[in-house]
């Protein structure tokens, strides 16, 4: 099979999307002439005319707003912002207006958009441009959230949530734009709400997704020298979440060990251990482990940055903890 | 018109910009060599702005820096050394590592600090501007920020409060005509910026960003109005960033060649140097020893930043709340 980067599985997603449906249309800020921030977008605003592909000014509250306003009057908008340390401005929009419209308004109507963005550290980059703020939008009732880790699943999962009737948050990876990997020429379409397991195995469980799926391949790749067998699984999209792949893999291994990029404090991570508990309890031979960036500011410097995020080391030793 | 500084001033004014020039370009080399890492924003081309603006307060007033803030961060007091250190992300840095490029500042200074975030810390100053009001002080906060963060709703809010309350901000524009790769006209309905200032009744002036006196005198009537409690100003520099927004931006898809020379013939430091020859207030000689202290000072910089240790990874959750 051909072998693409993730960036060109968006872009191609994109542009599949946006010649089926008229309706798709993109805004944010440096998409069009420039291409966007990391060129997923780039060129587009060549085939679908500078409408279709709207630089915007430096506003990211009105960038959602509107795209909530478009998309609740039958347009279907994907709204770029650039790093998800700068949604922070676009989340009253989101959580407030896109997430709770349907609900509030007796289910009459609906909020068919996507917000792309990007997180994620690696890049020595600070405390403003490499956080990993999943958690605040899981935690908002009406609203989804897609974190894809491979050019497969970027394309097929940013297709499906372009077609998807409710706002979704589509968190991308800045470490991952130039990783290759298989995607066919003919289109697919991955469902929302179903995982994958990426390596089985039999020991332990490790749940880990976006870039620290890659993370947990690696621990699971030198445990399996020392004879540890680690199944691993991506859940994918974080909401909804394919809960009974995880407890099937649990109920097999009876160990989990849970891998996230976002702080520990109600974290990601936190949810999926609580859900292993609740619905696995029984089946656990040990305590389940979660590997997370404590709860500091993404500091700059390439020593302190390395220390604060998971690494295989703390993979492989959360797992030999509870083995 | 001849100069109401004194030589001194003068000269310290040029050595400001060019250490802040010296400086960017050695950025831009150590980024070039993969010894620094990240993202950094250089102010190359912008120096009179920060320099002209920093040269009229007073050491306990208070300025806010944005994402391109080596130039404020230098003209509040900063030291090449430190700053370079900060950059390459080492202990001996102002921020001790932590902040990098984009939140460069000597917060000991009255650098409230630099920020990642566009249009962050206008309420920000905003706020020390309420805070020196409750205390009765006659100090002032400059406000620096770019042509794209007036888009942001925080501009406006904070405009609007500023005006309300008459707080002693002067709110200063970096006219670049770009925000990373957008126009102001593509960004912007209103082009000339300052008039931004109208909808909340803040003057607001139109100011030669690339030549630092007149950046000074605007600067300097703003500031002694808003000291006498006059409230705020909105001034307008109107510069260039030489550069691209940050490395990997090739600049050349978004602004041409001929608009790049129209602004660097304009250049603050060569136009400020020749104006102080013609005026006689120092000779060439005397302006380029400037010049070579200055290329020593960055020298000595790099050699300070590159043997500097790296913070110790036992301080990682350093410093995140206030422990007694
Ligand atoms: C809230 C927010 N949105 C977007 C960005 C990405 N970004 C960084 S700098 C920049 C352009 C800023 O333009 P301007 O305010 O004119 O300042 P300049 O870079 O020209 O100095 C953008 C869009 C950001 N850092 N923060
Ligand atoms: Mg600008």
């Amino acid at each position: 099979m051909r072998e693409i980067t993730y960036r060109e599985a968006l872009r191609e997603a994109l542009i599949e999307e946006m010649k089926r449906d008229e309706r798709v249309f993109i805004l944010g800020e440096d998409v069009a002439i420039y291409g966007g921030a990391y060129k997923v977008t780039d060129g587009l605003y060549k085939m679908f005319g500078e409408d279709r592909v709207k630089d915007t000014p430096i506003s990211e509250a009105a960038i959602a707003g509107l795209a909530t306003g478009a998309a609740l009057t039958g347009m279907r908008p994907i709204a770029e912002i650039m790093y998800i340390d700068f949604s922070t401005q676009a989340t009253d929009q989101m959580v407030n207006q896109a997430a709770k419209m349907r609900y509030m308004f007796g289910g009459k109507s609906k909020v068919p958009m996507v917000l792309r963005t990007q997180g994620g550290a690696g890049r020595g980059i600070a405390a403003h441009h490499s956080q990993s703020l999943e958690a605040w939008y899981v935690h908002m009732p009406g609203l989804y959230v897609v974190m894809p880790a491979t050019p497969y699943d970027a394309k097929g999962l940013l297709k499906s949530s372009i077609r998807d009737d409710n706002p979704i948050v589509f968190i991308e990876h800045k470490m991952l734009y130039g990783m290759k990997g298989e995607v066919p020429e003919e289109e697919y379409l991955i469902p929302l709400g179903k995982g994958e397991i990426k390596r089985e195995g039999e020991d332990v469980t490790i749940i880990a997704y976006s870039r620290m799926l890659h993370v947990a391949l690696e621990a699971a790749e030198a445990l399996e020298k020392e004879g540890v067998s680690c199944e691993v699984i991506d859940p994918r999209t974080l909401k909804p979440l394919d809960m009974d792949l995880i407890a099937d893999s649990v109920r097999k291994t009876n160990k989990a060990v849970v891998v996230s990029e976002g702080y520990r404090y109600c974290g990601m991570a936190a949810e999926i251990v609580t859900r292993i508990i609740e619905e696995c309890f029984d089946d656990l031979d040990a305590p389940v482990k979660r590997i997370t960036t404590p709860d500091v500011p993404i500091p700059m410097s390439p020593v302190l940055e390395e220390e604060a995020i998971p690494s295989a080391k703390k993979v492989i030793q959360a797992v030999q903890e509870i083995l | 018109m001849p100069f109401k500084e004194t030589k001194e001033e003068l000269l310290s004014l040029l050595k400001q910009m060019l250490e802040i020039r010296y400086f960017e370009e050695k950025v831009w080399e150590l980024l070039a060599r993969n010894i620094i890492k990240g993202a950094s924003h250089v102010y190359m081309g912008e120096e009179a702005v920060a320099v002209g603006a920093i040269s009229v307060i007073r050491e306990d007033d208070y300025i806010t820096s944005t994402h391109r803030g080596h130039g404020h961060c230098l003209a509040k007091g900063g030291k090449l050394k430190y700053m370079l250190a900060e950059l390459c992300g080492k202990a001996t840095g102002y921020c001790k590592g932590r902040g990098g490029s984009m939140h460069i500042a000597d917060v000991t200074k009255g650098n409230l600090g630099a920020t990642g975030i566009v249009a962050s810390n206008i309420p920000v100053a905003t706020g020390a501007g309420y805070a020196i009001k409750l205390r009765g002080t006659d100090q002032v906060c400059l406000c620096f920020f770019g042509d794209g963060a007036t888009n942001n709703g925080v501009f406006h809010e904070s405009l609007n409060m500023a005006s309300l309350w008459k707080l002693p901000v002067i709110y200063i524009i970096e006219n670049n005509l770009y925000g990373m790769s957008v126009s102001v006209e593509r960004a912007s309905a209103v082009q000339e910026l300052y008039k931004k200032g109208c909808a909340y009744n803040i003057p607001g002036e139109a100011v030669d960003g690339m030549d630092v006196i007149a950046v000074r005198e605007a600067t300097r009537k703003a500031v002694e109005k808003a000291r006498k409690g006059g409230g705020p100003t909105l001034l307008e520099c109107r510069t260039y960033r030489y550069q691209g927004h940050s490395r990997s931006d090739p600049r050349g898809v978004y602004r041409t060649k001929e608009e790049e020379n129209y602004w660097r013939k304009r250049d603050p430091i060569q136009s400020f140097w020749k104006r102080l020859i013609a005026e006689g207030v120092a000779t060439e000689e005397e302006l380029r020893k400037i010049e070579e202290e200055v290329e020593e000072e960055t020298n000595e910089a790099e050699k300070f930043a590159l043997e500097s240790p790296y913070p110790p990874v036992e301080e990682l959750d350093k410093d995140v709340y206030v422990v007694k």
